[in-house]
């Protein structure tokens, strides 16, 4: 048997049969249950909320630009920040990374050929487009202007909430049944010889995040629901003019929308993970470490939803028991930091752009981290609370954290999707683009909320107008930057050249397959035998066809090292 | 690092000969696809006592501060109905597991009588509760209605707070009573499914799947009657 290695600057034969042309047509799309295909319209639908969400902030940095009015009024700019926030977290970043590369992964990496519920699979993809379309029409019908927390009394007396509390309710039905099917998957699907300590961290990452969407999102169903009663029948029990209590409600929704944000940033870290392992060519440095933390941070992230309320009314002793375990989310988190820096460590890196998104990412979610901690000490939260602080905080980790890994991951597994490499030099403009944009927009806001400037505001005094420019104009650099990471993926649709098995020299179940992969994913089942970042024992075990057993190979582009 | 190891072919485009025709095509074996199965239903019904909890701790909270008014609410409510409710559910439950036993033996028309004799107790309990739901009605008492009247509930116009407490009964018992007519759907439709010959011993994940969906319904039943009914 012999190895065909291709050299950088071949030209790649392209791949006759794949997923992408199994089957032809509009309809073939739509009711598939393969989940390649499944990813691939969620990472369509996903990247449209965003898109929307986006241009929402756009209006709402515009209106900032200057003190009093700039391009609309108070109420309008009430419902504007307000669709910004709903959309984005719960059309785009809750299902962003685990719906799209989640899915189209998952199974590939666990040598499966599917997760286990194909059918539902699509069923929460519909679901999710059901919620989507109530999101819509609650945002026509008059909008809601509660921001995206919907707190009470006051959304018990507007009229529209319950529409887009609707929506969030069926939106959650699908990250439930996604995060179920996802669980059962892991567990029951996997290859021979895939133990759990040779799942890819990425995995851990997704397991983590499937355990919180189906243990937390129940409760912001019910909460949902009892806030739809209390709006429509006036049950009485968040509304204080009926003996209802108004921080109930913040209990509820944050018992479900703390664990959210780790639904958010955890397979963002497992993203980073394999980033970290591929671009530094080196098993990566604490496995266990990383993928227990991701349970540990699962785990934690029940027990802290407190720390939204510091300021709400709550026990002296509830409050400092919250803090407290805060804190402790930050062992975890700084596990996983420390062992990212030690994989690069005599590592030989190679900075393409998936791997400077990672480099972004490390920077920035550590700033995002640290100020959370600060966040997280009742003396210092008191002063901060409500403050651009903590929009500049959770934008650090939210979009330094969360969309820089999906900006990431998604040129890291682009080429396995679509069979086409992007343009190295158009991402990674896009990414200085974007990290200038991004620093720009929201260190400013760091320092606007210290001096503060409360979130929210519609007007602000004159002292604060020079930084509130200044954030504006980074606002501008940050969606150039996006339109031309868009650009960019666009461009290799059209122009990208082919690419063979393993672009990146990667040493996961899904670089052993084509690009892109054949619908049922493998020829065969594989047989794992090592673990997933063996580099030294990945090179033999990658002679054969790399499907484990010896049998001929697939042509391999040689890893380069730029 | 051993290389030699022989991988499973699972056949690729075209179905192996000796797979079952239920099995299918991303499942190794028809274990696998049971054991996958009887896993997801699980984390459901873990998502499903999720739900109800916040109900829960909606009417701990209340009770706890509020006790006299549910009390005097509460004891409005008939034990009788949930008493006849809770024996009708339980009964159900039984011949569900029955169906499971009768097609585990292969006796398909023995399943689908016990399939429909769980749906018809099913149907026993939603004719209580609308009896019941019937009664507060014609008492001014309803999920959006709050003008009690009559013998039986004049008296709780008095009672400071206690709509939440009838509100929060009418929540609780929609919602669940939602989740009995779902149940009823579904045991409906494995029943006509099991006529045609879908399920045997070999293979009765669905029926398998709604009956611990039926349990569920039964069980959240079990708490809400002594916590509604029996407690003032």
């Amino acid at each position: 048997m012999s190895v065909t290695m291709i050299e950088p600057g071949q030209t790649m034969p392209a791949i006759e049969h794949h997923y992408l042309n199994a089957e032809k047509g509009i309809k073939s799309w739509l009711t598939t249950v393969d989940h390649k295909r499944i990813g691939i319209m969620y990472l369509i639908s996903v990247v449209l909320f965003f898109a929307v969400g986006g241009l929402l902030a756009v209006f709402v940095r515009l209106e900032l630009l200057t003190p009093g009015r700039t391009i609309m009024d108070a109420a309008m700019y009430n419902r504007v920040f307000s669709a910004h926030g709903i959309v984005m977290v719960f059309l785009f970043i809750i299902p962003s990374i685990p719906a799209s590369l989640g899915n189209f992964l998952l199974p590939i990496m666990i040598g499966a050929k599917d997760v286990a519920f194909p059918r539902l699979n699509l069923a929460s993809f519909y679901i999710y487009w059901a919620g989507g379309i109530l999101g819509i029409i609650g945002m026509l019908s008059g909008a809601v202007d509660t921001g995206w927390t919907f707190y009470a009394p006051y959304s018990t007396t507007t009229t529209t909430v319950v529409w887009m509390t609707l929506a969030v309710f069926v939106a959650g039905f699908s990250s439930i049944l996604t995060g179920l099917n996802f669980v059962v998957t892991i567990h029951k699907m996997r290859a021979p010889g895939m133990t759990w300590t040779r799942l890819p961290l990425f995995l851990w990452g997704i397991y983590a995040t499937a355990i919180i969407q189906v243990l937390a999102t129940p409760v912001i169903g019910i909460t949902m629901l009892l806030l739809m009663m209390e709006k429509l029948i006036g049950i009485g029990i968040f509304d204080p003019k009926l003996g209802g209590d108004p921080v109930l409600y913040q209990h509820f929704f944050w018992f479900y929308s703390h664990p959210a944000v780790y639904i958010m940033i955890l397979p963002a870290m497992g993203v980073i993970s394999e980033l970290m392992a591929t671009f530094s060519r080196q098993k990566i440095f604490g496995y266990k470490a990383i993928a227990l933390s991701s349970m540990a941070i699962a785990l934690v992230s029940f027990l802290v939803w407190g720390h939204h309320m510091f300021v709400a009314g709550q026990s002296e002793v509830a409050a400092i028991i919250f803090s407290a375990i805060t804190y402790l989310v930050g062992v975890p988190t700084g596990i996983k930091v420390i062992s990212w820096v030690g994989t690069m460590y005599k590592g030989s890196i190679s900075l393409r752009a998936p791997m400077i998104y990672a480099q972004m990412f490390l920077f920035l979610f550590t700033i995002g981290g640290l100020t959370g901690i600060m966040l997280g000490s009742l003396n210092v939260d008191v002063h901060l609370h409500d403050t651009y602080y903590v929009v500049a905080h959770f934008h650090y980790v939210m979009m330094g954290g969360t969309v820089i890994a999906f900006l990431g991951g998604l040129h890291y597994w682009w080429p396995k999707m679509t069979g086409k490499m992007y343009n190295e030099s158009l991402a990674k403009w896009a990414a200085g683009l974007i990290f200038i944009g991004f620093n720009v927009t929201f260190f400013t806001q760091f320092i606007l909320g210290s001096q503060g400037m409360p979130r929210r505001y519609y007007d602000y005094v004159p002292e604060y107008a020079s930084l509130h420019a200044f954030s504006t104009y980074g606002s501008w650099i940050l969606g150039l930057g996006l339109l031309v990471a868009f650009i960019c993926f666009i461009h290799s649709l059209i122009k990208g050249e082919q690419v063979g098995a393993d672009p990146w020299g990667g040493t996961t179940l899904e670089w052993l397959t084509t690009s892109p992969p054949d619908a049922h994913n493998f020829k065969r089942v594989p047989l794992v035998t090592r673990n997933p970042y063996d580099y030294d024992a990945a090179y033999d075990d990658l002679l054969g066809d790399g499907m484990g057993d010896g049998a001929s190979r697939t042509p391999v582009v040689s890893p380069s090292r730029s | 690092m051993s290389t030699t190891a022989t991988a499973i072919d699972t056949g690729h485009h075209d179905h192996d000969h000796d797979h079952p025709e239920y099995l299918q095509h991303h499942f190794v074996s028809a274990d696998q696809q049971f054991d996958s199965a009887k896993m997801g239903i699980w984390l459901f019904l873990v998502t499903e006592v999720l739900l109800f909890s916040g109900i829960f701790v909606a009417y701990a909270v209340f009770r706890n501060w509020y006790p006299e008014s549910f009390h005097e609410t509460f004891s409005t409510l008939n034990i009788v109905y949930g008493f006849v409710n809770t024996c009708v559910l339980l009964t159900s439950s039984y011949t569900m597991v029955m169906a499971i036993n009768s097609i585990q033996n292969n006796q398909v028309d023995k399943m689908v009588n016990y399939l429909f004799t769980t749906v018809a107790l099913g149907a026993v309990f939603m004719l209580v509760k609308t009896v019941e739901y019937k009664e507060k009605y014609d008492g001014g008492i309803f999920f959006w209605l709050w003008e009690p009247h009559g013998h039986h509930y004049e008296h709780l116009a008095n009672v400071a707070y206690a709509s939440i407490f009838m509100k929060l009964y009418f929540v609780a018992t929609g919602i669940h009573g939602l989740h009995v007519l779902i149940g009823m759907l579904l045991l409906l439709w494995v029943a006509w499914k099991g006529k045609e010959g879908r399920w045997s011993s070999d293979y009765y994940n669905y029926v398998e799947v709604s009956g611990l969906y039926w349990h569920l319904v039964d069980i959240i039943w079990i708490f809400l009657f002594p916590l509604l009914y029996l407690t003032s």
